[in-house]
């Protein structure tokens, strides 16, 4: 019987492809967001808002990640953005090599804007970094404020955090200073945006803040 | 389906190293986990003992050592573990803090038959 010394992250495969596709996005000064939330948070919906307010003045492409069927790359589709669906099969998340095989399936000239819709979780997707510059949460109002300190690394991680239906807050009870609070002590610097993508109230500040963000090199 | 990617790479790693190493038989498995992450031990174990079977790995025991999480403040600049997973300086109170801890997910070591 020999003890043999290991000291190997068990990530470390999806770590290096995902230096890999940080890389390529940063030379080609492409802006990529992975969009992560709970199954219902309006995840599609808070994209197509974000594409209406940036194209055509901006090139994007979406990569859209579900279990199985193509139903968001529809929506996606007939804004006029091209889109690649990827199916998981079961999979709760995206991996880097995920995102590394369909590359070659878009049209990426003059991008400025690869948004990645994670399948609906609040866990795994933290777990697995893809190479985007930016990880932003969405969180509404019905799934209740407790849900930053229930679900605390993917908050710990965000770069941006929604806060969507904001229309429903009387209805559903929603603590928005509670959640806010929490978001904080998880994330002190995160920026949080307060929104309705059914009014469109407060979509102004987040569009205003995410024209306002570049890659490292650009 | 999680537990099942980890325990993909969790079980290339073990057969490269202990093919690496030379040995037969890998026994036990010597893993550092921390408490942010989303590990799962009961999943990992089942999916790890589906994957070893029939190979030198079969059978071998999956020990972890749970990492706590550790946050470094920059306020004050002492280091605290947490006692719950909201993040804040034990210290001074700040929230102005750093994760320095508990993401933990690696291989430490593992006992093995050299044949």
């Amino acid at each position: 019987m020999a003890e043999i010394k290991i000291l190997k992250n068990i990530m470390d495969e999806n770590l290096s492809q995902a230096a890999k596709n940080r890389q390529w996005f940063r030379s080609r000064k492409i802006l990529a967001l992975n969009l992560i939330a709970s199954p219902g948070a309006g995840k599609t919906t808070f994209l197509e808002q974000t594409i209406k307010g940036l194209f055509p003045k901006f090139k994007l492409a979406v990569i859209e990640g579900d279990i199985t069927g193509d139903h968001d790359a529809r929506r996606i589709e007939a804004l006029g953005v091209p889109v690649v669906q990827i199916n998981t099969e079961g999979g709760c998340h995206l991996d880097a090599h995920m995102i590394d095989s369909v590359l070659s399936s878009l049209d990426l000239t003059g991008l400025k804007y690869l948004f990645i819709e994670n399948v609906g979780n609040l866990v795994c997707p933290a777990e697995f970094d893809l190479g985007e510059e930016l990880k932003v949460v969405v969180l509404s109002t019905p799934e209740g404020h407790d849900k930053p300190a229930k679900y605390p690394l993917i908050f710990s991680e965000a770069q941006a955090v929604i806060i969507n239906k904001t229309d429903l807050l009387q209805a559903v009870d929603f603590d928005i200073d509670k959640a806010e609070h929490d978001i904080r002590r998880l994330n002190p610097n995160v920026p949080i945006f307060r929104l309705s993508c059914k009014t469109g109230e407060g979509l102004d500040k987040w569009l205003q803040w995410l024209t306002s963000q570049g890659t490292e090199n650009s | 389906m999680h537990e099942l990617a980890i325990t993909q790479s969790l079980f290339k790693i073990v057969l490269e190293q202990a093919q690496k190493a030379g040995a037969v038989k890998v026994s036990r498995i010597n893993l550092k986990i921390g408490r942010l992450t989303g590990y799962a031990p009961e999943a990992v174990e089942m999916n790890f003992n589906l994957l070893a079977s029939g190979t030198m790995a079969e059978g071998a025991g999956l020990n972890i050592e749970w990492v706590p999480v550790k946050v470094l403040c920059r306020e004050c600049q002492k280091e605290s573990e947490q006692q719950d997973l909201g993040l804040g300086c034990v210290h001074c109170g700040s929230l102005n803090v750093q994760i320095a801890g508990g993401r933990e997910m690696y291989i430490d070591s593992m006992e093995v038959d050299n044949g």
